[in-house]
């Protein structure tokens, strides 16, 4: 009859079961293959689009992978508990070991075995003649403490030997690389809660205050407080791209994005910087990152009376390499009806066989604005948010393009087009119209750059646990921990008998050279000792 | 650079690259006549060996062919095993086996004049885009087998090795060829040199580590028959086929080897890793999203550490750690030729 396990039985069991080494290889396989799902199916923290088009074209799948949690894979349930189960087996693991290499650092080396030939790379030599079992362990102990090993003496009336042991740095190294990653998931996990990150889009000549209100969208970490937000200014001055013009199979590829800016601290002088696409500004606790361009015409709308109604740089989302953009104005106010307007911009607009208009160039060799007119109820008013990038045409009537056959307005920079039934006028504002008359009609719109600015106090903790995790792999994986016995055994005719030989502990391909070593040295210490000794007995 | 001369250092390198692709092919079939000999000497010891059971040693061979019969089962705990001539029946180094190496550093160095030709027509470092990370990759691989060459004998993995290469080569001229282009803001960064050469390097120890494991593999199911046939008392069966695998170093051996590959190869994937997180929170504001790449990163990261530890577990050294480094390397080359050019993610580079 087996013994009752108790609820400590119990207890104490599973713990065994879960801090063991196929347990954890077990869940780190388990990790492996619970990450998977989450590189077939888009997911709501990098691809959030994706999400909502893939709830589109599989409407009756979606639902269910949302259920088991698809779309948010490694924040799920499951995945969570088989990172959070490997990493109690490994602190369930590491914490004893570390006593235990704590109590080894302080531990002498084991008594030298009996038999050594069992051992690798044994080696024996006689000992110079006049040499002293004692005296030959004593220069061994001296050669082994000089190639860094920990020594102990072992000393009998027949024979006399050391016992020694290195690279006690291995399993230091094993110990810190799993700490360092446990600090690393503690920071993750934590850390993120102190930071934010919020995305704002700035046309050229536009200033930002860093204020919550003033950010397009603000996502801030559990335990941020916004009132810590530093009041800085920033101002984008210009927007600078420049195109491979000379490489005819990369032509018109985008080769540098500078947005050039204005960084005001809260009562301290301004200082210009840089943003770049691989560059991030670092200022004020901030990051400030560039992630986004593109062109914001300059759109006006004057009512018939000459009111001007709307005015301003509208940020155009591009649509294609060669910057085809589209954008949306929306004119609640001041017209006989509200109006909504659906842009497309083209910046080398270009007439395609089948007549429809396409880029065909990103910069601005020949730009175009073409609008759609609607007039209805714009929604606006019923308090739900709504975007700025996007038109529920359900409520409208369109009015221009399309189906209702009156051409969509079509406007260089500089010229101006009467709104259908007689609402107004629309105005594409030439934002340089002196070199536009030249021909040149590259400073003729304005662009915008949409930033992201964060702040993560955790980084520096990140970078720190890294690098511990480099230098535990580096040590735990390639330092050798490896005993070497010296043993020195007096004959009946007062010859020395030496042998050597050593024991790796782990994963050591250079023992047995490493033996010969040291068997090569304590000879040649020997002889020149043997010199020393012998040369006043021969005078 | 001037664009013609540009175009004209291209071509010079696509000229390079196809006669490196040439001499990889003689290499590979020079290695693969290595095998072939090896393979009928072994079984005209194993003849003679029916005929006259008693050892009966062979021309040009070191030991005789009764060591065959009494082998050892290999002992896994031996850590410290050198690469010694531990094979059942040891055979030298063929003239074929000696023309392989030979064409097969000829192939290297034109290997290397295109990768650095492409490097200067394009003004920049070589890998930017699939058809120059693979052009890269492979002459890292080839690099790392020839270094380790030098230390160890496995020259027996040249067949694996030139093939792996001319069918990635292949691939990338096919497949993944783009014209110069300069490079993109976005991989205007220090890290691109960093980052993307240690993932090539680490790939290539990857690739060197999964042929060992194989080739464990296949040694181990040899020399388990052999016992059984030694248990029976029965002449030896080693199979009609790869008779060659008695030339080879037992399995034990092939399992150091290939472990002290794979640890190498996992330091500078945990370096690539990082190098990427630095590199994506300076271009992308956040230093690990989830991106598709990132996720086969890790999860390429885990498998291997999980064939770290597999050597640590009682019941899981030999056979199985070695299928843990086969599936790791699956999933490095899924990484490379699936993910970059069918998934969706930042790491939109392959240029095509």
């Amino acid at each position: 009859m087996q013994p009752k396990l108790g609820l400590t039985g119990w207890l104490r069991w599973f713990w065994r079961q879960l801090t063991s080494m196929r347990t954890a290889l077990f869940l780190l396989l388990l990790l492996a293959i619970a990450s998977i799902p989450g590189s077939l199916v888009p997911q709501r923290t990098s691809d959030p689009n994706g999400v909502t088009q893939y709830f589109t074209d599989n409407p009756d799948l979606a639902p269910i992978l949302d259920k088991l949690q698809a779309f948010d894979v490694y924040t799920s349930a499951w995945f969570s508990s088989i990172y959070l189960l490997l990493f109690i087996s490994l602190i369930g693991c590491v914490i004893p070991r570390t006593k235990h290499h704590f109590q080894a650092l302080r531990a002498k080396p084991p008594t030298t075995p009996a038999r050594l030939g069992r051992l690798f790379g044994f080696t024996t030599q006689d000992a110079p003649a006049h040499t002293d079992a004692r005296d030959a362990i004593t220069h061994a102990r001296t050669v082994l403490k000089s190639s860094g090993y920990r020594v102990a003496r072992f000393d009998s009336d027949t024979e006399s030997s050391v016992s020694a042991e290195r690279g006690y740095l291995r399993e230091t190294g094993n110990l810190v690389f799993h700490a360092a990653l446990v600090g690393i998931l503690i920071t993750v996990g934590f850390g993120g809660g102190y930071g934010f990150s919020g995305q704002r889009v700035l046309v050229e000549g536009q200033t930002f205050v860093n204020t919550l209100l003033a950010y397009d969208s603000f996502n801030p970490g559990r335990f941020f407080d916004d009132t810590t937000l530093d009041p800085y200014t920033l101002s984008l001055d210009d927007f600078s791209v420049s195109y491979e013009q000379r490489n005819l199979q990369a032509y018109g590829q985008p080769i540098d994005f500078t947005a050039d800016v204005t960084v005001t601290p809260k009562a301290e002088a301004a200082e210009p910087g840089a943003v770049k696409v691989n560059g991030p500004l670092r200022t004020n606790g901030t990051s400030i990152y560039l992630l986004g361009n593109g062109y914001a015409p300059t759109i006006q709308v004057t009512a018939p009376d000459g009111t001007v109604v709307f005015s301003d740089s509208v940020p155009f989302l591009p649509q294609d390499a060669n910057l085809t953009s589209l954008g949306i104005v929306k004119v609640p106010d001041g017209l006989a009806e509200q109006i909504g307007m659906i842009g497309f911009f083209y910046p080398t607009q270009d007439t395609a066989a089948s007549g429809a208009n396409f880029s065909s160039y990103p910069d601005l060799e020949y730009p175009l604005l073409t609008l759609n007119v609607y007039t209805g109820d714009l929604g606006l008013n019923a308090g739900v948010p709504t975007s700025v990038y996007a038109l529920d045409t359900d409520t409208l009537t369109q009015q221009t393009g399309g189906k209702t056959g009156v051409a969509s307005i079509e406007l260089k920079p500089g010229a101006s087009a009467a709104l259908p039934g007689g609402l107004g006028t629309v105005s594409f504002i030439d934002n340089n119209p002196a070199s536009s008359a030249a021909g040149d009609f590259t400073q003729s719109v304005p662009r915008f750059a949409s930033f992201d600015i964060h702040h993560d106090p955790t980084q520096i903790w990140l970078i720190s646990f890294s690098m511990l995790v480099l230098f535990g792999l580096f040590t735990g994986l390639l330092v050798p921990r490896r005993r070497v016995w010296v043993k020195a055994t007096t004959r009946a005719d007062g010859t020395v008998h030496l042998e050597y030989a050593g024991l790796a502990r782990g994963d050591d391909p250079a023992l047995e050279a490493a033996v010969s070593a040291v068997a090569a040295r304590h000879l040649k210490l020997l002889k020149t000792h043997q010199t020393v000794v012998a040369t006043p007995e021969s005078t | 650079m001037n664009l013609i001369d540009s175009a004209l250092l291209n071509s010079y390198s696509l000229y390079a690259l196809y006669s490196a692709m040439a001499i990889y092919a003689l290499a590979f079939i020079a290695f693969a006549v290595d095998l072939a000999r090896r393979s009928s000497a072994v079984g005209a010891i194993e003849a003679a060996d029916l005929v006259e059971t008693d050892a009966a040693s062979s021309a040009g061979f070191a030991a005789s062919a009764g060591s065959t019969v009494t082998l050892k089962r290999p002992v896994l705990s031996r850590i410290s095993a050198r690469m010694d001539d531990d094979a059942a029946l040891p055979y030298g180094r063929s003239s074929s086996l000696r023309v392989g190496v030979a064409l097969t550093v000829l192939g290297w160095a034109l290997h290397l004049a295109a990768t650095i030709m492409r490097g200067f027509a394009a003004d920049r470092v070589p890998w930017a885009n699939m058809y120059e990370f693979a052009l890269t990759g492979t002459l890292l691989i080839m690099t790392v087998f020839l270094i380790v060459l030098i230390r160890a004998d496995l020259r027996f993995l040249g067949t694996f090795v030139t093939g792996l290469v001319l069918v990635l080569l292949g691939v990338a001229a096919l497949q993944f060829y783009v014209e110069v282009a300069p490079l993109p803001p976005a991989l205007q960064s220090a890290w691109l040199v960093i980052h993307v050469f240690v993932a090539s390097l680490a790939t290539g120890m990857f690739a060197l580590g999964f042929a060992l494991s194989t080739v464990q593999l296949l040694q181990f199911r040899r020399e388990n028959r052999t016992l059984e046939a030694a248990a029976a008392r029965s002449a030896v069966a080693s199979g009609r086929r790869l008779r060659f695998l008695a030339t080879l170093p037992s399995s034990a051996t092939l399992e150091n080897l290939a472990y002290r590959i794979n640890i190498i190869g996992f330091i500078l994937w945990t370096f690539t890793l990082m190098a990427g997180s630095i590199w994506a929170e300076q271009a992308w504001g956040r230093y690990w999203g989830w991106d598709t790449k990132e996720v086969w990163t890790f999860i390429i990261w885990v498998i291997y550490a999980g064939y770290i530890h597999a050597r640590a577990t009682r019941g899981w050294r030999g056979s199985r750690s070695a299928w843990l480094a086969i599936i790791g390397f699956s999933a490095v080359m899924f990484n490379f030729g699936i993910v970059n050019v069918f998934f969706k993610g930042l790491h939109a580079y392959s240029g095509l």
